[in-house]
């Protein structure tokens, strides 16, 4: 069990350039583990669930981090920590939502440390698989949350598969929201995802959240200005009030002209593996005004296809409603 | 009474240390040649070791030694073992590796082979009691608190009686009755009968309970984190297997405890058993996950109430029935202070209690904050709310009908009370809180949100006697106050040490408080737990003091002249109250209690004082003037603490999730003793009652007895961002008759208020929704909301 609280003995690279850290994924592939802010990783390896050979800690990369304008909307290297993403005036001012977002994740001093990076790559939090149990995520044969007595009320209501645990990273839903695309770095150059695709379910790959493969590095996310100044809205529901992971949380961008929704995305975490758009959601309020009426209809369509476990079904109504909130743009 | 000190707010001496980072807890100690330790935990919920190779981890570079249950005491199911080799829990510590630093003892411990035979688990006490259900100990399933175990089965047609929404209710341990119950329910105009649940949650203490031991000629020095000092002594040694006197105990600093280091736990003696073996200091730090496993918890409740009440809202029957889930070791009897607690709170003209603790295959449980007796609040007083709303009674009204009064007699023995004024404390919080205005808020809309109104009230014994007090007044003329009850964090042993200075009428600046370590000379006190420090404490200083004020009175008669009546104290002096300019210095008359000898330097003393009193006394003999007495005040009653609280939340009827606008806390604790420590109280209380209601959760794999919260992430203690940012507090200051200066104790009864305030808050803004079960998480209100099933069964237990 995770009792342990010390580290394993590991080889740690601190690597200054991302030429130099794709070098030292190449040569260590799977036996390697980026380590950004460390909030996560260091917990892994303290509780000896996950032994790395060699760690790469990405913290002095200069080429990582910084908030930058584009030709078209900005580019956010991913060791920006989450506060410099609460703090930036151009995110708050014109992408909101992504501000919002990171403002909702943890504490303050875990936003001090954590990065924007390791947030969207951030590990299942189910707590089984992170007890170090042998399950289909940690290469093994069974699922502990998904069986008559599992305890799940964190767990899915989309898209299990062997699997039923959730994202619990609240800026995985505002990046889809604001349609970025994320840039990858590997060893065959480099590659540019939409945040949609770029997170992964159990039934592409059980053992890792996002497309990321152990020899390539998320460098940067671009966030296009389709979006930019539209109206946003998030929210997360957890226990508490800081220092929690979602329930459910939404995060929504929509535009509306003439008082009519023109174009929106709704995005929930804590619902499925992966950031869940809300399709059905988006075309019913899309033509119509972004009222109450509206948002009831499209709200109560939210959980479409939802398949609850044992401990969970309240997560049904929850998205509904904060799906209408987004819509309605009110609490 | 005009008091010097008593009531006045002072800088305890410890803060600064604390604020600074210069106080030292057990973690924070080295020495030299200091070897670490790690344990092995039980990763199943019941087994049987029977075959381990520690060969390859004593192979290791840097391992010193490993360590099992066969190398240290035997301390007898049901209380907890050193280390075992019959493991009851996940976390269950089995083997103890000493290496030279920390990560080669972690590297070793993945070296142990180890081959378990797993036994049947229990996590349910109702299946434990099913027939032919698994038995936690050896010699049964109920162990009482100290006490051996036995088993306890009821019939499957006892369990065929009750629904699956009803508790089943067979032979209790334990039971009382008075009044005739049967005939109260026949005439009561209002009967409620409702099943509940009650979260055993753990005791979060931010100090994980590492321990430190090394030993220099033929003692033991242990460094442990104890929120009680001279009162854990005796058992610290007997668990290292040496005599009382061979014990030196440090423990300066506690980082909280609430009931959980109140007495000695037998692992903390782990470092002092390897240390004995190895022959060299070792530091057992304990991580976070290790204290969620062995650090102790709260007593969970599966219960039963059935209340009866007049039309004008009398309690004249109660009925209340008690399952309680005791953990792996022996049961704090909170299932009992749950009865008498309701007989007290709530006077029922008759009443019938019944109650049985179940050893489960959870970690092991102790007193926390309120052990018992907040449980009961958080079951009673949204019950209260319900039978007012029904009888259509105000919701205050019905519990200044109910309240004790200074002749209440309670519980199973018809206990008396030294003084109550819970209705003074419950009218003046209301009239703090606006009550009548207020509760016509209840359940206004606003967008998305409703108002809830919420009141709790709830009560803990308050304090015990006979302990003994200890003065020294140096050559120098400075005042040593000696106290061993501890420092659990509240800064009540140094308030109480403020007595000893209004006694002696004594500058608080001409005081040194001594305590922290067995080498200063400590008394014997009681610990500090159970409410008890600022009562006990108070009448144990007021007696050493006294008895230090006598002599210094006797010796100014001889020196001065007259009868030790003529004189008085004051300023530091003895002096003739005839004649002020006719006086002694505290550093002369100290200086004369050298010379005179005998009782007045500690060469004699009274003989009814424990012996670790005597031993302290007698090592400082000839050093000083000795004022050192056991507590004879008179006793008359059960002097209670009572507290009451109310609250207002705002709740959003689409997320579940709610806003605590307003607190208001009051305690009835007698003569307020220091104002800014009693404020805390009142707040910290409060606090931990927010999580103990609203946040703290308790989940447990029943298929694999695994447990879900080890961190604090993963329970949820409430953080700044859950609690009302200022929190409104008062208090009823009335002298209780049975303490010298009034004081009665405080500490718990300001968390089950404060938890019962927003559990009534809650169903208030839901409109009527009573949950039976604490906590109230998120879900629940969603579902409620929602007008969907819960996810739990009604006597369902650690899915929270």
């Amino acid at each position: 069990m995770s009792t342990k609280d010390v580290m394993p003995q590991f080889a740690l690279f601190q690597p200054t350039d991302i030429e130099n850290a794709l070098d030292l994924l190449e040569k260590y592939g799977d036996r390697s583990w980026k380590v950004a802010g460390g909030q996560d990783s260091y917990d892994w390896f303290k509780d000896r669930a996950k032994r790395p050979e060699a760690v790469i800690d990405l913290g002095g990369i200069a080429d990582l981090h910084g908030i930058r304008e584009t030709e078209d909307g900005i580019e956010i290297g991913t060791m920006t920590t989450l506060t410099e993403i609460v703090e930036s005036p151009i995110i708050s001012g014109s992408y909101g939502v992504l501000a919002q977002a990171a403002s909702r994740v943890a504490s303050p001093q875990i936003r001090n440390a954590g990065t924007l990076g390791g947030n969207l790559n951030q590990d299942a939090r189910c707590w089984y698989y992170r007890s170090g149990l042998d399950c289909y995520r940690a290469g093994g044969n069974t699922c502990y949350a998904d069986t008559p007595e599992g305890m799940n009320r964190e767990h899915c209501l989309f898209g299990a598969s062997r699997c039923v645990a959730v994202t619990p990273s609240d800026t995985a839903a505002a990046v889809v929201a604001l349609d970025a695309e994320m840039v990858i770095r590997g060893p065959a150059g480099e590659r540019v995802v939409p945040a949609q695709e770029f997170f992964i379910g159990p039934a592409v790959n059980i053992t890792r959240m996002t497309v990321v493969e152990p020899t390539e590095l998320l460098v940067a996310v671009r966030i296009p200005s389709k979006w930019a100044g539209a109206d946003f809205y998030f929210e997360k529901v957890a226990d508490r009030n800081t220092w929690d992971f979602p329930l459910v949380n939404v995060a929504s961008a929509m535009i509306v002209k003439d008082g009519v929704v023109e174009d929106i995305r709704i995005v929930c975490s804590g619902v499925e593996c992966v950031p869940k758009r809300i399709e059905g959601a988006e075309q019913i309020a899309i033509g119509s005004a972004p009222d109450a009426e509206t948002a009831d209809l499209a709200g109560g369509t939210a959980s479409r296809g939802a398949t609850p476990l044992n401990y969970n079904h309240f997560k049904i109504p929850l998205m509904e409603n904060l799906v209408k909130r987004a819509i309605r743009g009110d609490a | 009474m005009a008091f010097k000190h008593i009531g006045k707010n002072f800088t305890p001496p410890d803060v600064r240390a604390k604020v600074t980072g210069k106080a030292k807890y057990s973690e924070d100690f080295r020495a030299e040649g200091m070897l670490f330790i790690k344990l092995l935990a039980s990763p199943m919920p019941h087994a049987i070791v029977r075959k381990l190779d520690t060969s390859e981890a004593l192979k290791m570079d840097g391992v010193i030694d490993v360590m099992t249950a066969d190398d240290v005491p035997n301390i007898p199911e049901p209380q907890m073992p050193i280390l075992t080799n019959h493991p009851k829990y996940v976390g269950d510590p089995i083997l103890a590796i000493a290496a030279t630093s920390e990560q080669i003892a972690a590297d070793a411990l993945e070296k142990i082979i180890i081959e378990y035979e797993p036994r049947p688990f229990v996590i349910d006490p109702l299946v434990s009691l099913f027939p032919g259900g698994p038995d936690v100990h050896d010699s049964g399933n109920v162990a009482l608190f100290r006490g051996k175990a036995e088993s306890y089965k009821w019939t499957a047609r006892d369990f065929a009686a009750a629904s699956d929404d009803e508790l089943p209710r067979g032979k209790p341990q334990g039971e009382w009755e008075h009044g005739d119950v049967d005939a109260g329910f026949a005439n009561a105009a209002l009967v409620l009968d409702e099943t509940f649940v009650v979260a055993g949650h753990p005791h979060q203490s931010m100090e994980p309970r590492s321990a430190f031991a090394y030993w220099e000629n033929g003692k033991c020095y242990l460094h442990a984190s104890s929120q009680s000092h001279t009162f854990n002594v005796p058992d610290y040694a007997k668990y290292c297997g040496i005599e009382t006197e061979d014990l030196i105990l440090i423990a300066e600093f506690c980082g909280g405890g609430f009931g959980s280091k109140g007495t000695a736990y037998p692992i903390a003696t782990i470092p002092a058993h390897m240390s004995k073996k190895v022959g060299r200091p070792c530091m057992m730090r304990i991580s976070r996950a290790e204290e969620y496993y062995l650090g102790s918890r709260r007593n969970g409740f599966q219960g039963n109430v059935k209340l009866g009440f007049s039309e004008e809202g009398r309690l004249v029957a109660a009925d209340l029935y008690v399952v309680q889930q005791s953990g792996s070791n022996d049961s704090f009897p909170d299932y009992a202070n749950a009865g008498e607690a309701l007989s007290l709170v709530y006077t029922p003209e008759a009443m019938r209690w019944k109650g049985i603790p179940i050893a489960t295959n959870t970690p092991p449980t102790g007193a926390q904050r309120g052990p018992g007796q907040n449980q009961l609040a958080c079951v009673m007083e949204p019950l209260m709310d319900k039978a007012a709303k029904t009888l259509g009674i105000d919701r205050l009204a019905i519990r200044d009908l109910n309240a004790p009064k200074n002749d209440t007699v309670f519980g199973g023995r018809r206990s008396t009370l030294s003084s109550t004024y819970l209705r003074e404390a419950m009218q003046s919080g209301a009239d703090r809180f606006n009550w009548e205005e207020k509760k016509n808020e209840s359940g206004q809309r606003n967008g998305s949100k409703v108002i809830g109104i919420g009141v709790g009230q709830a009560f803990h014994p308050g304090g015990s006697s006979g302990f003994d007090g200890l003065v020294r007044i140096a050559p120098d003329g400075k005042v040593h106050i000696h106290t061993g009850v501890g420092n659990l964090g509240t800064y009540s042993y140094a308030s109480t040490s403020r007595i000893s200075a209004e006694v002696l009428g004594c500058s608080w600046e001409n005081c040194v408080i001594e305590r922290g370590d067995t080498r200063r000379h400590l008394p014997w006190n009681l610990g500090q737990f159970g409410s008890n420090t600022s009562y006990t404490m108070s009448r144990t200083n007021y007696a050493g003091a006294m008895d230090a004020k006598m002599k210094l009175l006797e010796i100014a008669a001889m020196d001065l002249g007259g009868a030790a009546e003529d004189y008085d104290v004051g300023d530091d002096k003895v002096f003739s109250k005839a004649d002020p300019s006719k006086s002694l210095t505290f550093a002369q008359a100290a200086q004369r209690a050298i010379e005179l000898g005998g009782k007045f330097s500690g060469e004699e003393m009274n003989e009814d004082m424990h012996a670790i009193t005597k031993a302290s006394v007698t090592a400082m003999a000839g050093t000083g003037l000795i004022g050192a007495a056991k507590d004879n005040h008179p006793s008359k009653g059960l002097p209670p603490a009572l507290a009451a609280s109310f609250m207002k939340i705002e709740l959003d009827v689409e997320t579940g999730k709610y806003e605590i606008l307003e607190y208001v806390g009051m305690a009835d604790c007698g003569t307020v003793v220091h104002p800014q420590g009693l404020e805390h109280q009142i707040r910290g209380g409060g606090v931990m009652g927010i999580g103990m209601a609203g946040l703290e959760r308790i989940v447990y794999d029943p298929q694999n007895g695994l447990p879900a919260n080890i961190g604090f992430h993963q329970n949820k203690p409430p953080s700044y961002l859950d609690v009302p940012l200022e929190m409104d507090v008062g208090y009823v200051d009335k002298p209780d008759p049975t303490n010298p200066v009034g004081a009665r104790g405080i500490g718990e009864p300001l968390m089950g208020c404060a938890a019962a305030a927003l559990l009534s808050a809650i169903s208030d803004a839901l409109g009527g929704v009573y949950f039976n079960r604490t906590p109230i998480v998120p879900d629940m209100i969603i579902n409620a909301l929602a007008d969907r099933p819960q996810s739990y069964k009604t006597l369902q237990v650690s899915n929270q």
